[in-house]
């Protein structure tokens, strides 16, 4: 009917009729101007390419040929119709035992087996976006916060405080030192707060970072830990894109801090991962969202709160299948990390020819690149006006850093894993078109240009990954940074 | 500082409930016909078994969409990416082609009204989110579902106020019961935003009649900022008459076209009673406010359906035949279901509320508690539940205000299984009138189920019953 004569505001919740849902972020608007007028290579070839998507699509017909050959794994088929009514039936939120212990195992591999999940303590539900909504339900009351490093997720604003009331404090964290975290600025968040007389109930971190796509060293996860145990806050460690990494150097879950550094004092209870299938096996359709928590109260709390979002059973009975195929997962693991591995060295090699700097990551589904030089000023609006221009003029929707929260303008999130190879070359065609018509905005800022060479072609290292993007050296003690900050 | 939240650590969830403790115990002890057959037989779950051949079958003729085909191709990838909280558009369209058929075509859904949650459980949580906030309340008619304790107030903070029905009037809804209930709510300093009803009900198995319909959307429109929530849920198994009437169906009817109160009614629906799919997690909310649609559409991020249910369901509810055909035969089983149970009651000289709908019947036992109290009504329960080897509902739990009433569900076992349960239930009653007649209060020794059948030929019960 849509009659806006009544009211709404006294009609319905303040939660239907606020900004909450935190759609109205620029971060959405890129993704409602690619859907006005969307790329594809024969129908629409000059429309907006989108790389503001963190999908992952470079292995969907691994997943395909797998379901194919394993007709049993459906309970639609001949073969596994058998099953149809227990499994269209069941709807116990403890999960089928065999979709539980798969995802275990799953979890297990993707930190190459150094670790064990215990299957008794995953929780299902809507998602990641369910597993973080419910996750801040179980810790935190109204008004409560969680320190969160930025930049991060702009949906975190939407999951964690539309519906729970919760808030979140950031933890400043900029390029000087390639955005890692540190104790200091764990301490100024947690302090700030304290003066703003905001309970602080937990930390969140998403490791390997969304939108960085660095993983954190052991020192930082060391230190993460020692804080939220002398604090006694909880630590929420978003794991969503654990199996997305490649390259040589390997992710360290918060497990596996855990259960290795015994020397470090850490209260389980404060311990919870969240994990998702969306990134690593790029099905987000099927809302695969797991809570994975070592305190009890917290899995018999979220396992209650996972009715208003549990996993299909439907799926539930084709993952249990799939990711117990030993040989499947550990052939699809490989395969991805390869190919992710192979689109990114073509993607920040393109833009390093010209001249184009990324901040040097090995994971993720995107590349954190760094457009300060092609900024006016270096302020918010000089960069909603470079965003603009992206998107309008060279048609290619990336998100900027502003919606992740970043405090230094110029950043920009561009995923490149949910495409074609040609789209791919058509978005760096692009890209290249437009900084050659920008010649003049880049001689003006040449300078600062000539400095990132000179730091370029002092390294000796050719393998991919030790290429810098970044003008600044990602071993933060090496005596390059230190000359030149 | 505590730990958790308060959420976490209240009580809210409502789980402590006996109506999930009737269920932990069944799991204890399940009955089996090879391996427990002196097991507890499962009465007190609301699910539909009965017509999973017919889903089977159509499975079978339709190979495609097991292997994530469409036309021999495959649309995997197009599927595992589909995460549009606007939800798979085919699917949405032949969902709001069966809603309206079960209404026999008397109203037509719009699919752009149409918001895909996980389950109804999410759907009514989400329409409270929506509605209503710390310090509101909706009134629900009582008995119902226990589970709205949880999911309209567990984590929105709104309050439930019960209109109170009774038996006099077969627990249909009065103008003086709803006024009560507002003002118990005013009393209480809670703004009522609403009016929640389960139509058919939960647990009466009753159709609502156009009267309390039309009462109910009398009642909203008199009041500022009132809404009428609608759960539908059972609106496919309503199997003989008076037929099903939506309270869709009431607002066309008054002709109240270009009325703001459509702004404030809202239908939930799922397919976990109709078509017996739970696991499947498939609720909706329908809403001709755009605003709520809107937010709902948004707050469904947290449970979608998964792209893979909803695109084979897309396929068997686009099936006109086999929607036409599901729905017939499922509800001449459901009835043939109903009339075996009420029999059987009754040979136990149990009688049930008279009833059209639902996947169970409202039972009066009333007659075999000890006093009418509710402390003998969970003696009775428990003794169901224990001895008897019954897990049923009592009326209790789903907050009635009478005595002796209890949900017993038939749709979830063999007809085998039913039958057994009717046999335990008249062993019980003949056991328990017996007991009756040499002491006060019933026994508390255990006794096996043989000695019962063999204490009292039956038909020296029935008399004794018809003499009540």
């Amino acid at each position: 009917m849509g009659l806006m004569a009544v009211d709404q505001t006294h009609l319905l919740s303040k939660m239907a009729t606020g900004d909450g849902h935190g759609e109205a972020s620029s971060y959405f608007d890129g993704w409602k101007a690619y859907d006005k007028n969307p790329f594809h290579p024969t129908q629409n070839p000059n429309g907006v390419i989108q790389m503001g998507l963190a999908e992952n699509q470079l292995t969907s017909d691994l997943v395909e040929d797998w379901i194919l050959n394993n007709p049993q794994a459906s309970i639609c088929t001949p073969e596994g119709i058998n099953d149809f009514r227990d499994i269209a039936n069941f709807q116990d939120y403890h999960g089928l035992p065999e979709f539980r212990n798969a995802v275990a195992k799953f979890m297990s591999r993707t930190r190459g087996n150094r670790v064990k999940f215990d299957p008794d303590r995953i929780v299902m539900s809507g998602g990641a976006t369910g597993a973080h909504e419910v996750t801040a339900f179980c810790l935190a009351d109204p008004g409560d916060a969680f320190l969160v490093p930025i930049p991060y997720y702009p949906g975190f604003d939407r999951d964690l405080r539309w519906r729970t009331g919760a808030q979140l404090v950031p933890v400043m964290c900029d390029s000087s030192n390639n955005f890692k975290l540190t104790r200091q600025a764990l301490e100024d968040a947690y302090e700030k707060a304290k003066r703003d007389n905001i309970r602080v109930k937990g930390l969140l971190i998403t490791n390997p970072s969304n939108p960085l796509g660095t993983i954190m060293d052991r020192n930082t996860l060391r230190t993460v830990v020692s804080f939220i145990n002398e604090k006694r806050i909880h630590l929420v460690c978003d794991e969503i894109y654990a199996a997305t990494v490649f390259g040589h150097q390997n992710f360290i879950s918060i497990a596996e801090i855990l259960e290795e550094d015994t020397d470090l004092e850490c209260d389980r209870n404060l311990v919870h991962i969240v994990y998702s299938l969306s990134k690593d096996m790029g099905f987000p359709g099927f809302r695969v969202g797991i809570i994975y928590s070592y305190n009890d109260a917290v899995v018999n709390c979220a396992r209650k709160m996972s009715s208003f979002g549990l996993v299909s059973t439907q799926t539930q009975y084709l993952l249990a299948s799939m990711l117990s195929d030993d040989e499947f997962v550990e052939r699809f693991l490989a395969e991805s990390a390869n190919r992710l591995a192979q689109r990114y060295r073509v993607f920040t090699g393109e833009l390093m020819n010209v001249g184009i700097k990324c901040l040097q990551s090995n994971a993720g589904l995107f590349v954190w690149m760094d457009l300060r030089h092609l900024l006016k000023t270096p302020t918010l609006e000089s960069e909603m006006e470079l965003w603009r221009v992206i998107i309008h003029e060279v048609k290619i929707n990336v998100s900027p850093g502003s919606s992740f929260h970043c405090t230094e303008p110029g950043w920009f999130r561009v995923c490149y894993a949910n495409m074609e190879d040609m789209a791919v070359q058509i978005a760096l065609q692009r890209i290249r078109t437009f900084v050659l018509q920008n010649k003049e905005v880049m001689v003006a800022n040449k300078k600062q240009c000539w400095q990132s060479s000179l730091r370029l072609s002092l390294r000796k290292s050719r393998r991919f990954e030790e290429i810098s993007m970044s003008p600044h050296s990602p071993i933060p003690q090496s005596p390059l940074v230190k000359a030149t900050i | 500082m505590r730990l958790l939240s308060t959420k976490a650590t209240c009580n809210s969830h409502g789980q402590d409930s006996s109506y999930f403790l009737g269920w932990q115990e069944y799991e204890k002890n399940p009955y089996d016909e090879v391996h427990n057959p002196k097991g507890i037989i499962q009465m007190g779950l609301a699910e539909n078994q009965l017509s999973f051949d017919l889903l089977e079958s159509w499975l079978e003729k339709n190979p495609d969409v097991a292997g994530f085909k469409r036309d021999g191709k495959s649309i995997f990838r197009e599927l595992g990416l589909f995460q549009d909280y606007h939800g798979l558009p085919s699917f949405k369209k032949a969902l709001v082609d069966f809603m309206a058929e079960i209404r026999g075509n008397k109203v037509t859904f719009d699919p752009n009204h149409i918001v895909l949650t996980a389950g109804a459980t999410s759907a009514n949580e989400t329409l409270m989110f929506c509605l209503a906030e710390q310090g509101e309340a909706f009134l629900l008619p009582t008995p119902y579902y226990p589970g709205f304790d949880r999911d309209l107030k567990w984590r929105t903070g709104a309050e439930i106020v019960p209109i109170q029905c009774r038996s006099s009037n077969n627990f249909q809804i009065t103008e003086p019961a709803l006024r009560e209930a507002y003002e118990e709510a005013r009393k209480r300093n809670l703004r009522v935003k609403g009016v929640l009803v389960t139509n058919p009900s939960n647990p009466l198995g009753t159709t609502m009649s156009r009267s309390e319909l039309n009462l109910l959307v009398d009642f909203i429109k008199e009041k500022n900022n009132m809404h009428l929530i609608s759960d539908e849920i059972y609106s496919g198994t309503v199997f003989s008459s008076p037929g099903f009437v939506s309270v869709m169906e009431i607002l066309k009817e008054r002709n109240d076209v270009a009325d703001e109160v459509w702004d404030r009614v809202h239908v939930v629906y799922s397919l976990s009673k109709d078509l017996g799919l739970p696991g499947f997690r498939v609720g909706a909310i329908y809403s001709e406010n755009d605003t709520v649609v809107a937010a709902a559409t948004k707050m469904s991020s947290f449970g979608l359906v998964s792209s893979q249910t909803q695109y084979l369901l897309s396929a068997m509810l686009g099936d006109k035949k086999f929607r036409r055909n599901y729905t017939a035969e499922n509800q001449r089983r459901l009835k043939r279901r109903h009339r075996m149970l009420v029999s059987g009651l009754q040979k136990a000289g149990i009688s049930c509320l008279e009833s059209n709908a639902g996947l169970f019947c409202w039972v009066d036992m009333r007659h075999l508690l000890h006093s009418n109290t509710f402390e003998a009504e969970m003696e009775l329960w428990k003794k169901i539940v224990y001895k008897v080897g019954l897990n049923i509902s009592p009326g209790s739990s789903c907050h009635c205000t009478e005595p002796g009433w209890f949900r017993v569900c038939f749709a979830n076992m063999s007809e085998d299984t039913l039958g057994l349960a009717m046999k335990r239930f008249k062993a019980f009653v003949a056991e328990s009138t017996c007991t009756q007649r040499t002491s006060p209060l019933f026994s508390n020794k255990r006794k096996s189920l043989t000695k019962w059948v063999f204490r009292l030929s039956s038909r020296d019960h029935h008399r004794e019953q018809e003499e009540r």
